[in-house]
Parts: C-alpha cells; structure tokens; sequence
C-alpha cells in the first residue's frame, strides 16, 4: 500500500466516526498523542529522578545530619530522618535507573521518536500504530512495578544501576530480596516497550517517506532517531537476556553469575555493558540530532558538513559496540583485552570531534537567533565537549587506574547525560511544545530557566572533577570515614547547595510547560521559520497530518538559500531555479 | 532493663580485662536474657529443672581477635581481646543452649511480650546466645559508637541485614519459624557472632558463666532435652520432674 | 578548580600522573578552542538588521583537518598509554623478586596474609593481619587478590593501584612503594551496606625496621602461633 492511500485512507477514517475520549487521548494509537503521553510519564520520573538525587546530595554535604522533613521517611529507611547506609546505596541505585531508563532515553527515544518521525519524514503515522500504543502502555506498568520496590520488605534494588553480581545475585549480602527482583522484572517489561518502539521507528523512516525524501534529505534528528532505534533493537535484547539470567540466580537456584556454583561475575559485566555501552549511545544521538536541527534554524544556515553528520552518527554508533570493555578496565579481565578497548575507544572521540566542529561551523557566518532553544542547543554542544573531553582521561587505561570508580566518572556522566542530553530535551521541548500544543511557552521565564539552569549545573557538576582527582570514590554513604577525603567535604556541602538549587530552578520549566498549556501565546503554523514537514501543517496538527501527501524538494537546511525571500525554505516548497549548490 | 545489662557488661569487661578480655556475661548464678522465658507465659505446672553443664580437662585456647583496626573497641580491653567461643570457667561450660524436645503437652505456645535484647558492645554480641520463641520478638541494640551491621542467615525463618552506623540504635526482628540455631553476624566485625535458638515453646534456657540454667513452669513427668554448643556439638538428655517439682540434669562436655 | 593530582609514593605512579597531564593539556587546549570558539561566534555572528547568514554547506578541507588531527592525538595517546599500561597491569609483568601478600576481600574487611620473615607465602611462619598492610619501601610486592563474597576493588590512591577483587577469580597486583609511610586503602567498588567503611591502612617501612617488625608479628600472630580471627 502506497503512502498515498494510506493518506486518504486516513483522511477518510477521521471523517467517518468521533472517537471516544477514551481511543482519543488513553489507548491512542496516533503517534503524537503517544509521543504526549510519553512526555508526561517522563517528566514525573525525571522528578522522581532527581528527588532522590536531593537525598543523595544531602548525605554527602551533610553527613549523619537529620533531613528537614526526614521523620516522614520510615525507620528502615532513615531512623531520625537520618539515611541508613542501606537506603543510601538504593538511592544511587535507583536515581541512577529512573534517570537513565525511565526519563532520558524515553525522553529522547519514547516522545521525539514517536513525535517527530512520521511528521517530519511525511507521513500520515507510524508503520504500526497499535503497536506503538502498546509500546507506551508497556511501559507505564514497568513504571509502576520499579516504584513499588521502595515499599518491600528489605527495601529496594541496592547493587547500583549497574546491578553486579554476585552483590545482586545473592540476596544476604545486601539484604534486599524482593527488591532486586523487582528491579529485574521492571528492567525487563520497559525493555519489551523499546522494543516494540524500534520496530516501528525503523519500518516507518524505511517504509513511509514522503516522495522526494530521500535519505540523504531526511533531517539530523530523524537520521539520529532512526539510528538510535538500530541500537535499541540489537542492544536491549542482551540486556533482557542478561536479566533473566541474573533472575534465574535469584529464584531458580542457577549460578550464572555466582562463582559458588562455577559461575562467573565477570560475564554479567560483559553482558549488561555490551548492552551499557549502546545504550549510553541511545541516549545522547537523538539529543545530538535534534541539536543540529535547533542549531541550523537558530543560525538560519544549513548545517555544516551535513554528510559528515550523518556519517559521525553512523559511525559513533558502530564504533560504540565494540567499546564497551572499557567500563571493564580494571575488572580483571585479561589487560591485553582492555588495550584492544582502549584503542577503540579513543578512536570514538574523532566523530564526537567531528560533530562539535561542525556545529561550531553551522554557527560560523550565521545570523544568530538566540530562542530559548537555541539557548540549550549552544549550551549542549558546549557541556557535551566537557564530558567527551573528561572522557578522553578514562580512555588511557593507566589513568583510569586511578580516577575508575571516582567522582570523575560521576562528573563525566552528568556532563554528557544532563549538560548533553537534559539541555537538549529542554531545548526540543520547547521547540516542539508550540506544535504539540498550539501554543509557546513563555520566552522570557524559559530563559531564566536556561540561565539558571547552566549555572547551577556547573556549580554542582564541575567541582566532581576535583573530588575525582582526589581520589573520592563512588558511592559512598560516609566519606568522612577516609581521612584523605576530609578535606573534601567543603567541596561535597558546596556541590550538595549547588544541587538543590539546581533543583529548584527547574519549577520553574514545570510551571512555564503547564502554564503555557493555559496562558501561552498562540502558536501559528510555523513559529520558529523551520523547514521542516511538521511546520506546514498547523498546530497541533490533525489526525493523519498532512490533508495530501507532501512532496520533498531539497534537504532540511535551506536557510539563507539565494534567491529566497525568506531565510527559510521549508521541504515541500521547490528551490527557485539555480539556487543552492549542493541543496539537493 | 536495657542500661543494667550495659552497665553489667561494663562492669565485667573491666573485672575481666587481661586474659579473657570480653566476657560480659552477666554475673550471678542462672541469669541470662533469656532466663525465666517461661515466666512471661502462665505455667503448666509447679516443676523447675535445674541443670548444670560441665566441662571437663582443659579447654581450648579462645582465639584472638584483632581489633587494631578499630580502636574505639580495642581501647575497651586492656589486652588482647579473645573471642569466647569456648567460656569455661571453674569445669563450667557457658553459653550452651538447651530445650526441651519431647514429652510437652501439644501446643501452640503464644509468644511471650518481653523483648529479650542483643547488644552490640566492644564489638562483640552481649548475649552470644539466647534463645525466643517463635514470635517474639527480639531488640537488637549498637551500644558502640561506630557501623555495625546484623545480618541473619536463617534457612527456616527469612533472612535480613540491617545497619546501624550509630550508638543507640534500636531494631526490632521477629523469627516466625522454630529454628535451631539462627547464626547471625557483623560484616564489618568479622570475629562477631551470636546464635538466636528459636523455639516453638519457652521451655528453654542458655547456660550461665558457673554453667547453671533453670527451665520451670512445667509440670511433673519425663521430658527430653537438647543440648547445643556452637563449636562443640549438641547433646542429648532426659530428666523427670518429680512430684516435688524438682529435676536436675547434667550435660558434660569436653571427653574423650 | 583543583586539577592536580595529590602526592604519590610509588614507582610507577610518575608515568600515570605523567599521562594525566598530558591528557589535562590536550584537552585543556581543546576545551579553549571549543568554549570560546562558540563565545566568540555567539557574539559576532548575533543577528543584525540588513547582515543574512552566509549560505555554504561545509568545507571538505576544514572536515579533513578536524578529523586528522584529533585522529592522530588519540593515536600517538594509545600508544603511550598502552606501554604503561602493560608495565602496571601486564599479566608476564610482575617483578620476578615480588614480595608475595595474600589479600582476600569480604564484606567489609581485609584479611591481609603476610609472608613472614622467610618471604614466601604458605608457610607456618605466614600471619594474618585485619585491615592492615605492612611493605617494606623500595620492594616491589604482589598482591595475590581473591574475593570471599562480592567483588571489591583494592585501591591504594597514594601508589595509584586500582584492581577489582572478583569471587571466584584469583588476581595479582603489583606495586613498589617508594616513600616510607602511611597511606589509606580504601574499597572501590559497591559492596554493600559497609561499602563506605571498608578501609585499611597500608604502612610503608624502611627494610630494617620491616624485617624486626615482621619477625616480632610472626612471633606474636603467625599460624604456627595462635590461630588468628576468622
């Protein structure tokens, strides 16, 4: 079936009956109701997130003092409102997987993926809408089921998000039971909604261009998109497999990661990173992609080296498969493998490298729109650079003798997956809310928002490195209890204050998201003068999208095109005769 | 209840430095936390027995314990701390628990509302061995002003490991399922142990430092009894409570 | 911000710090490209009335350079760093003339056997200490690492030693402690509720000093002795 048919087809379907409240907004199968819902269950575990991120830092600024409000908190999590080293250690674990699998990758993957895809390649909606609703109502009971482990006997998963056996295999050692199985189950369950997620993704950038969408006209963001979802589909599956084996060790009375019984721990870190080291890749290249879109409409020029882009993107996720040893380096397994890995490694720097460059030459020459998009869009490129480039120490396996199981890592992590990834959701949060919504959110308290945001993340992020140099560990409930991190607790009550202004800053994007629903100025069509598909249809756009079928003329980034009026061009509008040289 | 064990502890942990070091036992003959378990629930009957574990030739040599490594509960001993797995004195064998295993009328036995407690001091358990029955509940106290963890590895009852970095702290468990014995340790104190004898009935009793114990409440007949040791193995016996009430028991350690 | 590393007293910490720094240079130089490249960008190119954008899609040449020249930075860095690393964690690089220690990680403690005074492991006159190593300075020693439980991580940040310690998986690490001293050991991986306390102390002697302290140890605590704490 034609894409054609399928439109009309569509187009017919809304006629001919009202869905119910119920078709329309719960069990949805349109991919931007979808792509909504998976907006909303995002941000309320980006909150969870990050409320337990404010515990965490409270411990560690303020060790062994009583939390304000701590006594709500039961007796066999903080007695006196004080942590007990037992619940300190789930808090990292779980603040560390509600952000990771829970806000960011279906921040990026979950609402962009379903949002953006089938509106920007042309399409009326996913290759399979109904299993794209089950994709997100899979995931909401996986949701549910991973914050249910906090009210169990023995208390939630507690073995870190990296879950090592035999600490998590084995429930004496941590004392956690049902939590730990819990984990695994949740773990297992959300990996079926990405699944099914990629499927669609794939088939429907394959299957569903518009005519005249080529490949090499698809926006950054849906090449971005649709390589991410290549990795969901082959990563997560080991993880799932890796899952079930550890969950065989916990109730059937197998020893797959137990040496007790002949089997090995180091095969649950190869199998959770060979997924690991993929996923970190699902969570920063659709950041990246819809960055280059943010940035060419903020610069009003087309982005620099669009090929190389699209062979960075390529090129970062084939190498990110056979990196993972690295997060293995001092594991003990063989060192000669751990060479091979380090190899690879720093040569996955060159497309990260690459990719800064040409943002920085998109910017070069523009006319610079300084949205509050764009705002977040600079500042990514300029956090992400922080993290790769700490990135770079960790590489060289002899220091990473050193700073392994540091803050260092700790403030590399936070640099690419907040400075990276979270500025980028903000920045495509707001670029895409006057289209999901029809109205934009307020500019002036948005970029209080940024600014706060950057400085706050700065001031709680930046000073890891110094701890990390100083040899302050990970996950550590009482650094006090090491007199050679005494000095440091100055800096640890500086980064906890940072933190929890960071965290407050960010009411401010909550109540600008729900307000703007209410209060914010109407959005046209085309508020932001992109080129882009999803922008010449109206806001929020109908059921089916586009009333006929568009045709692509030349690639996404036409901005300043000579012998244009405008600065912009969108895709469905032909270049005048003559312009742009290799438009395409 | 809870600051007179202490301050009996302290009290012999001072008496006692040198040698032995951690003792901590109560003093006075029959007195153990757990002592009278069975005077916390009506009694069946008038009788009492009354028994006494000996030891004999010479015991063992108690192990040391290095606690160098953490001076808070190294300076409560004014020598070299030892772990008392064997406590023998005078031809007396200490922390041995013993039950009774047959001739009871059919139960179930409620559990008693006393908590007998376990405390964490000079890193050390005080009791090493008491007894509950199932049901009860037991406090488990850190009077030490450093983490100590208790962790339980029961097979018939579930398991936990709990912390306590500060003094004071206060947990209460409870085992549902008779068990004999729930080992339960420290991970951060690794010469640490207690073993919790959990019990369907309260006819039990944990022997003192003069090896005495009582078990009362019981009315006259013939019961089988069981005694239990952590290093040295369980025993068996019976006794008959006559119609005066009164039965005695010997259990000997140490032969051959 | 603090970037430089605290004092270190073994022999091969100077190649690592070396490594750090030069890793510190090339990406402090990088990160100045970078920041201020988008600042100076940010300011100059800001919209103004009457300028439009420049329309280009890129410069193949520009695409070569930033490609080559970071292709060969982390090339020319592999190749230092592999040499060193091979010579701290090469399986064929243990000093043949180590002084062998057994140290066996458990939640949350130590267990460190000491050779005793005739230096090999596995005799009577061997003693086993809690939470605490004792090396004499100027002598390389292996640690043969062993787990009882979970995996921990044996790290000396002073001789910036780091090595996993795996149930199941026997592993040797090797230092040689070049200053006489007392540096912290602490545990660098999760291990549990006791995780954050599981230190030791690791007491770097002159050779003297450590031959009378390790023939008084022996005396006082070796197997042939009293049976130590479990």
């Amino acid at each position: 079936m034609t894409s054609v048919a399928a439109a009309a087809d569509h187009a017919h379907h809304g006629e001919t009956h009202e869905l119910s409240f119920v078709r329309k907004y719960v069990f949805s199968t349109d991919h931007k109701v979808i792509g909504i819902q998976f907006l909303l269950m995002s941000l309320v575990f980006l909150f969870v997130g990050g409320l337990l991120a404010m515990l965490i830092r409270w411990q560690l600024g303020f060790p062994n003092e009583p939390i304000p409000g701590g006594a709500a908190l039961p007796e066999t999590m903080a007695p006196g409102g004080i942590l007990l080293p037992e619940f300190y250690n789930s808090l990292v674990t779980m603040h560390g997987t509600f952000m990771i699998f829970f806000a960011i990758m279906p921040l990026l993957v979950g609402v962009f993926g379903n949002y953006l895809i089938p509106l920007k390649i042309g399409a009326p909606d996913m290759a399979f809408p109904r299993l794209n609703m089950w994709s997100f109502w899979v995931a909401v009971p996986a949701g549910i089921l991973m914050l249910s482990g906090f009210f169990v006997e023995g208390g939630h998963a507690a073995a870190g998000w990296t879950s090592y056996a035999p600490l998590s295999a084995v429930s004496e050692y941590t004392g956690v039971s049902a939590g730990q199985k819990i984990w695994l189950l949740s773990i297992a369950i959300l990996g079926l909604s990405s699944i099914l997620g990629a499927t669609n993704y794939i088939t429907t950038v394959v299957q569903l261009r518009a005519p005249g969408m080529t490949w090499f006209r698809l926006p950054l963001s849906i090449w971005a998109l649709f390589i991410t979802a290549i990795l969901v589909l082959l990563a997560i599956p080991i993880l799932s497999g890796a899952a079930i084996m550890l969950f065989f060790d916990q109730t059937l009375g197998t020893h797959f990661f137990d040496p007790a019984g002949g089997g090995q721990p180091l095969l649950w870190q190869h199998l959770f990173w060979y997924f690991g080291h993929p996923e970190v890749y699902i969570l920063i290249l659709p950041a990246m992609g819809m960055v280059s879109d943010i940035i060419a409409n903020g610069s009003r020029k087309p982005v620099f080296g669009y090929h190389s882009m699209v062979f960075a993107i390529i090129a970062i996720a084939f190498l990110g498969w056979i990196v993972w040893g690295h997060h293995m380096f001092q594991s003990g397994m063989n060192p000669r493998l751990g060479t091979g890995f380090m190899i690879s490694t720093l040569l996955i720097a060159v497309p990260s490298a690459i990719k800064t460059f040409n943002w920085m030459g998109t910017m070069w020459l523009g006319s610079l729109r300084f949205h509050v998009p764009m705002l977040h869009a600079i500042s990514f490129v300029a956090m992400f650079v922080i993290g790769g480039l700490s990135g770079m120490f960790m590489a060289s396996t002899p220091v990473d003798i050193y700073i392994h199981d540091t803050y260092f890592i700790v403030a590399h992590i936070h640099y690419v997956l907040f400075g990276g990834s979270l500025f980028a959701i903000f920045g495509a949060v707001t670029y895409w809310y006057p289209k999901m919504f029809g109205r934009l959110m307020n500019p002036f308290w948005g970029k209080v928002h940024w600014l706060l945001t950057f400085v706050f993340f700065n001031c709680t992020f930046f000073p890891m490195h110094t701890l990390g140099v100083y040899g302050h560990m990970r996950r550590i409930y009482d650094p006090t209890q090491y007199e050679f991190l005494q000095p440091l607790m100055g800096i640890n009550r500086f980064i906890t204050i940072s933190a929890f202004l960071l965290f407050a800053s960010q009411i401010i994007f909550v109540v600008n998201f729900v307000m703007g629903w209410f209060r914010g100025a109407r959005a046209g069509e085309n508020p932001w003068e992109d080129n882009g598909l999803e922008w010449t249809v109206p806001s929020p756009p109908p059921h089916g999208n586009f009333a006929t079928v568009p045709t692509v003329h030349h690639g996404p980034y036409e901005y300043s095109a000579p012998g244009v009026v405008e600065d912009y061009l969108p895709q469905n509008r032909p270049l005048p005769d003559g312009a742009g040289r290799d438009a395409r | 209840m809870r600051r007179t064990w202490m301050a009996m502890g302290l009290v012999l942990t001072i008496a006692c430095g040198g040698g032995e070091g951690a003792g901590g036992e109560s003093a006075g003959g029959g007195e153990t936390p757990d002592a009278g378990a069975q005077a916390s629930v009506a009694p069946l009957g008038p009788g009492t027995i009354s028994g006494v574990v000996m030891f004999e030739r010479t015991p063992p040599a108690n192990p040391a314990i290095d606690m160098s490594e953490e001076p808070s509960c190294a300076a409560r001993y004014s020598g070299q701390a030892t772990d008392p797995v064997v406590m023998v004195s005078g031809g007396r064998l200490a922390n041995v628990f013993v039950r009774v295993t047959g001739g009871l009328p059919a139960g179930p036995y409620p559990a008693p509302a006393r908590k007998p407690t376990i405390d964490q001091a000079g890193c050390l358990y005080h009791p090493r061995v008491v007894g509950v029955v199932a049901g009860q509940s037991l406090e488990i106290v850190n009077s030490d002003s450093l983490l100590h963890n208790i962790k339980a590895v029961p097979t018939a009852n579930r398991g936990f490991n709990v912390s306590q970095p500060r003094a004071g702290m206060m947990r209460e468990h409870t085992f549902t399922e008779p068990e004999v014995m729930v080992p339960v340790e420290c991970s951060v104190h690794g010469w640490m142990k207690a073993y919790v004898g959990v019990v369907a009935h309260p006819y039990f009793a944990t022997s003192a430092e003069d090896g005495t114990f009582t078990i009362g409440g019981l009315p006259p007949g013939t019961y089988q009894l069981e005694a239990w040791h952590e290093s040295l193995g369980t025993k068996t016996g019976e006794v008959t409570i006559g119609a005066d009430g009164a039965g005695t028991v010997a259990f000997t350690y140490g032969t051959m | 911000m603090q970037w430089i590393l605290p004092p270190s007293a073994s022999s091969y910490a100077g190649d690592i710090d070396f490594l750090y720094y030069l890793i510190l240079v090339i990406t402090g130089v990088a990160f100045v490209v970078v920041e201020v490249g988008l600042l100076w960008f940010a300011i100059r190119y800001r919209a103004r009335p009457g300028r439009r954008a420049t329309y280009t899609h890129g410069n193949m040449r520009a695409e070569v350079v930033w490609t080559a020249i970071p292709a060969v930075t982390v090339v020319v860095l592999g190749i230092m760093s592999g040499g060193v690393w091979n010579n701290i964690k090469g399986r064929d690089s243990v000093p043949a003339d180590a002084l062998p220690y057994r140290v066996t990680a458990r939640q949350f403690e130590w267990h460190v056997t000491h050779p005793g005074p005739d230096g090999v492991l596995d005799t009577p006159d061997d003693f086993t200490l809690r939470n605490q190593l004792h090396v004499p300075v100027g002598r390389p020693v292996v640690v043969h690492l062993g787990s009882e439980d979970v995996i921990h991580s044996f790290f000396v940040p002073a001789f910036r030693i780091k090595q996993d310690a795996v149930p199941g998986m026997h592993i040797r690490v090797w230092f040689e402690a070049t200053d006489v001293g007392a540096y912290e050991l602490a545990c660098a991986e999760l291990c549990g509720l006791g995780h954050y306390r599981m230190g030791a102390m690791v007491t770097v002697h002159e050779t003297r000093e450590f031959e009378e302290w390790t023939v008084g140890q022996a005396a006082l605590r070796s197997d042939a002795a009293q049976g130590v704490t479990p």
